[in-house]
């Protein structure tokens, strides 16, 4: 700072004293641009406005000092105007921390990917139960649960398969070991379909009934790119004084327009099951083109998805054994369900279904 | 099976839609066509059917017919095969019913000096050969194609038997023990006690409803058959097919309920048939009923039927008229039901003999809706008033799942089998493994006891094709007990190998180890109300922990005083055997434990002002000092301005100590009421000192 002292002045008009505070002002914004730290802010400090060797100090001894009085009052301005500044300068460096020379030697690659922490993911199935359930949760539809190994009697009988059926040969059952000396009802097996938990549920409460039922099933089949012995349902019931065929119909594709859309329709047709009757097969407008047929829908236009039915009044015979209150001429109901792997198939575009069950981490990431 | 709508439109001349209207009508009714195939000019469509097992009636061309026709109100000509003069018998051919409770009607009709020749179109309505070949049957001989036909052309089974073969006359009746029957696939069968069979007074003939016998067969040498047209008992004829491992079209009709009268038109079918190229009748149709069967099949009691019980099962139709009691007539009647009126808008219905799935009222409104159409039916939502219930571990479930998740395992869903060996390696009880009777492999022999055996296979799978970094979890169902009662629980298994995942270009990768899995497993447990939770570990040899456990690189999970589980490292000989040359780590926790705890509820408690002060303790420890001795020695000083500890750091050096490690211990100080003082510090640190000291740590010097 002594190495460039304040200049003597020769001229005392406006236009010097312009030219020499603006010279002022520059060396001042410069020296106050490569600040940094605190002591290099107290340095400049003491070298502008420090009280014995200051600059601003110098400048009022050499030119104010020096000015002829006609002279005075604008240079006196100017330099009040000049200590602001220099002031302010030194707020703004006071505050302002490291310099933008110090910044720049922190500069990091910004372009370089970002640090994610890794989410696990829902299973696809899980994820699809959970939809389902939901969209039934938002009409009154409690949650209910059973065990997957099951007596003859809930999985079958008390489904209206009557022993000796035909009907049982449509799902091929896992049976317990040992069960062969047992009377028939009691014999365990893995249960093929969720509908024993509609028994179960019935048994324990009088109507009315709002129940889904998600749950694991098996059935003794051969597996292949869309069939698995193991596999999930969402099945559903709902009993009360007054349940129709047009409640069921309004019912599922109520659910099948929160699921897939609310341009999807839907379109019902006669089927059988024995614990249902009427039955029907309930197809969806293809959620891919739209109904106008695609590979997805084999050109037809619908993808079927559920089963169901007004629930049997034999159905009800064997609930009424336990709560007399299902008594058909009084109460009636509808019963439905699907298989999550085929709508998880279909939402997430999956081709293979031994997917769900292999653990695949590259597959369960899509889903997170 | 296929439907020839050529074959189909000669019994229903006034049909007027075309073939793929048709298909659509029928599919839209219940008669679902697969396919419809075009056959060419002048054949019609070959429709693919696939029809519910309650609907044998339609598995046929007259019963699709019967179908179509009330669909459009069309009328349905019987079946009409008229038969020449008869010659008469000196007696009626013997026929005899032994088992009435499984054979409710038996016809036979003798045919003498027949030529058996090959198949052709031979009269009008029984244009066999054109049918056969647009169905691509195989054609065998008229006897046998004649059969086949009846039973395509209205689904009543026939057979012919050579009457020169029979000795005696007909009997129905159980087998005999030990008796044997060569039946016609060649094979020679020992027949049970309960199988019913055709018989003559000698020997058994047939399987009945079932498959005809090899000795009385239609050879080319044929010259006088036996033709019979019968209805078999569903459950005999199923089991008696089941006994033998044999379906035929015969026993796929009987098991599923054949119709009562339509014996007497299919023996006319196939005896016009074979009486084409010659021969003729010898006697009157011999025809034996059992009124017990009759009584429950053709002339069963008429079933009430009231328009108001159609009303409360099926709602609210589009159209606003809806059904009506003229919508009940037309379609009952149509469908061969006749309508006796029982008051107003109520009917006495009488069922048709060939619908034996049709039997109470709901049957019959199953049937005005079908016909009605589904899809005019309005979509209704019902009233609800009531609440919805949450599942009782609904909420634990959840804060298991997120707490994995959160840690980066994904989900997975495993096999619910496992082998016998897997099995007895991770039962937690031993011997406590269900088998199955008819396992999908052998592998998958046994409901699993717990979800270790499938988070190997999945885990194996994942490290098998390179993918090195792995982190599951499963809740899933597991299953213990006997063949007797088996026990079902929910688990959660979890496991994880390779590296946590590499956050960033810049942070190396670092391996998973157990310290990982125990830190899940804490917050697992902390989202529970548990009051102590310790983790420790067994001697090898004394049976407690898991075998597939690394001994000494596993813990157990102990909450509240009960086992809640197991995990650390896989054990090295399973590893091996597996194939698995990563270190694998994985534990299982019995969760339906944790279901019985509450979920922990977050309080807020007043946090301090005033300033916290840390210090670091150096400390060497001898090697046999677990961490747990000095967490046990500071938590007992009860000292409530010991706010924080642990371990910052643990360092081993072999070289110069082999027995003893360093730790650095961090302690934390605060006050929740003032800024503590310099000599409440010092009395502080020398408390922490001296616990740390009587545990067997010291400082270093």
């Amino acid at each position: 700072m002594t190495t460039d002292s304040i200049p003597t002045l020769s001229s005392f008009d406006d236009d010097s004293l312009g030219k020499a505070f603006a010279a002022l002002e520059q060396q001042a914004s410069a020296a106050a641009s490569q600040l940094s730290g605190p002591e290099a802010v107290e340095a400049f400090r003491l070298a502008w406005l420090g009280r014995k060797q200051g600059r601003l100090n110098e400048v009022s001894s050499r030119w104010l000092k020096a000015a002829p009085p006609e002279a005075k009052k604008s240079l006196g301005q100017r330099f009040n105007a000049f200590k602001a500044h220099v002031e302010s300068l030194l707020d703004a460096a006071a505050g302002a921390g490291p310099s933008d020379a110090a910044l720049a030697a922190e500069a990091i690659d910004i372009t370089l990917p970002g640090t994610r922490r890794l989410t696990g993911a829902e299973h696809p199935i899980t994820k699809t139960l959970n939809e389902i359930v939901s969209v039934f949760a938002a009409l009154g539809y409690s949650v209910g649960v059973g065990p997957e190994v099951e007596t003859d009697f809930y999985n079958f009988e008390s489904m209206n398969f009557p022993p000796g059926h035909p009907a049982r040969d449509t799902q091929d059952t896992l049976v317990v070991a040992g069960q062969e000396r047992r009377p028939q009802r009691d014999r365990l097996l893995m249960r093929t379909h969720t509908s024993p938990v509609q028994m179960r549920t019935m048994e324990q409460q009088p109507p009315p009934v709002r129940i889904v039922i998600p749950g694991k099933v098996h059935r003794n089949d051969a597996q292949d790119a869309t069939h698995s012995p193991i596999f999930h349902q969402v099945e559903g019931l709902c009993v009360d004084t007054n349940i129709t065929f047009s409640d069921l119909k309004g019912t599922l594709d109520h659910a099948m327009k929160a699921l897939f859309g609310s341009s999807v329709k839907t379109r019902f047709f006669p089927s059988f099951f024995p614990f249902t009757e009427p039955s029907a097969d309930v197809q969806i407008s293809c959620i891919f083109c739209g109904g106008k047929g695609c590979r997805k829908c084999k050109q037809s236009g619908w993808i079927e998805l559920l089963g169901c039915g007004m629930v049997d009044p034999a159905v009800f015979a064997f609930a009424a054994e336990k709560q007399p209150a299902y008594d058909p001429k009084k109460v009636s109901g509808f019963a439905f369900g699907m298989g999550v792997e085929r709508i998880a198939m279909m939402k997430y575009g999956i081709s293979e279904i031994g997917q769900f069950y292999a653990g695949d981490m590259r597959f369960l990431g899509q889903f997170a | 099976m296929n439907i020839l709508t050529k074959w189909l439109r000669a019994y229903l001349p006034a049909l007027s839609v075309d073939d793929h209207k048709l298909a659509e009508d029928l599919t839209l009714r219940g008669i679902a066509v697969d396919g419809t195939y075009d056959l060419g000019p002048g054949n019609g469509s070959l429709l693919e059917m696939d029809i519910t097992t309650n609907r044998v009636d339609a598995m046929n061309h007259y019963g699709v017919a019967r179908e179509a026709a009330t669909i459009y109100g069309l009328p349905l000509p019987a079946l009409d095969f008229p038969l020449p003069a008869v010659k008469p018998a000196s007696a009626a051919y013997p026929v005899k019913i032994e088992a009435e409770d499984a054979c409710g009607r038996f016809t036979a009709r003798i045919l003498r000096d027949i030529n058996v020749a090959d198949t052709r179109d031979w009269f009008p309505g029984a244009e066999v050969d054109t049918y056969f070949k647009l169905l691509e049957q195989k054609k065998i001989s008229n006897a046998v194609d004649a059969s086949n036909f009846a039973w395509l052309a209205m689904g009543q089974p026939t057979h012919t038997f050579d009457l020169d073969k029979i000795e005696g006359g007909i009997i129905v009746r159980r087998a005999r023990k030990g008796e044997k029957l060569k039946t016609l696939d060649g094979i020679e069968r020992t027949l049970d006690p309960e199988d019913l069979v055709v018989a003559d007074h000698v020997k058994p003939l047939a399987l009945a409803g079932v498959m005809g016998g090899w000795d009385s067969m239609i050879t080319p040498a044929t010259k006088n058959v036996l033709v019979e047209a019968a209805w078999f008992d569903p459950v005999a004829v199923r089991r008696t097919a089941r006994r033998h491992g044999l379906h035929t079209d015969a026993s796929h009709r009987f098991e599923r309920g054949a119709d009562f009268n339509a014996a007497p038109v299919a023996s006319a079918i196939v005896s016009s048939i074979l009486l084409a190229s010659g021969g003729h009748i010898e006697g009157e149709l011999v025809d034996v009923r059992v009124p017990a069967i009759e009584a429950r099949t053709a002339a069963r009691k008429p079933v009430s039927l009231a328009l108001s019980e159609v009303h409360r099962h099926l709602g609210t139709t589009i159209d606003k008229e809806g059904i009506t009691a003229s919508t009940v007539e037309t379609v009952l009647t149509a469908l061969g039901c006749k309508l006796t009126p029982a008051g107003d808008a109520a009917w006495n219905v009488s069922l048709p003999s060939w619908r034996l799935d049709v039997e109470r009222e709901i049957d019959l409104i199953e049937e005005i809706a079908r016909v009605y159409g589904y899809n005019r039916f309005a979509n209704t939502l019902p009233a609800f008033a009531g609440g919805v219930r949450a599942l009782p571990f609904a909420a634990a479930e959840l804060a298991a799942r997120d707490t994995f998740r959160a840690a980066g395992f994904h989900e997975a869903i495993a096999s619910t089998f496992c082998s016998a060996a897997e099995a007895a390696l991770t039962a937690p009880q031993p011997a406590q493994s269900v088998p199955l009777g008819n396992p999908l492999s052998e592998e998958a022999g046994f409901l699993r006891p717990s979800l270790i055996p499938g988070m190997l296979a999945m885990i194996g799978g994942n490290l098998h094709r390179d993918i090195a970094d792995v982190r599951l979890f499963e809740l899933g169902t597991v299953f213990s007990g006997t063949t007797e009662k088996v026990e079902e629980r929910p688990a959660l298994a979890f496991a994880a190998a390779g590296a946590l995942p590499q956050q960033s270009a810049l942070h190396a990768a670092r391996a998973v180890d157990f310290y990982d899995l125990k830190g899940v497993v804490e917050q697992l447990l902390a989202r529970f109300q548990v009051r102590s939770v310790y983790f420790d570990r067994f001697q090898p040899g004394d049976g407690i922990a898991p075998a597939w456990l690394h001994p000494y690189r596993s813990a157990r999970i102990v909450a509240d005083g009960l086992t809640v589980g197991w995990f650390g490292q896989l054990h090295p000989a399973e590893a091996a055997a597996r194939k698995l040359k990563d270190t694998v780590l994985l534990g299982e926790v019995y969760i339906d434990r944790l279901y019985k705890l509450s979920l922990s509820k977050p309080a807020a408690r007043e946090l301090s002002r005033f300033q916290l002060v840390r210090r670091d303790f150096s400390l060497v420890l001898d090697e046999s000092l677990a961490w747990e001795k000095i967490d046990q020695a500071l938590d007992a000083l009860h000292l409530p301005e010991l706010v924080d500890w642990r371990a910052r750091e643990v360092f081993r050096d072999p070289k110069r100590t082999a027995h003893e490690y360093s730790l650095l211990l961090g302690v934390t100080f605060q006050a929740a009421d003032r800024t503590l003082r310099d000599d409440e510090l010092q009395r502080f640190q020398a408390q922490v000192v001296e616990a740390v000291g009587k545990a067997g740590a010291r400082l270093r010097s």
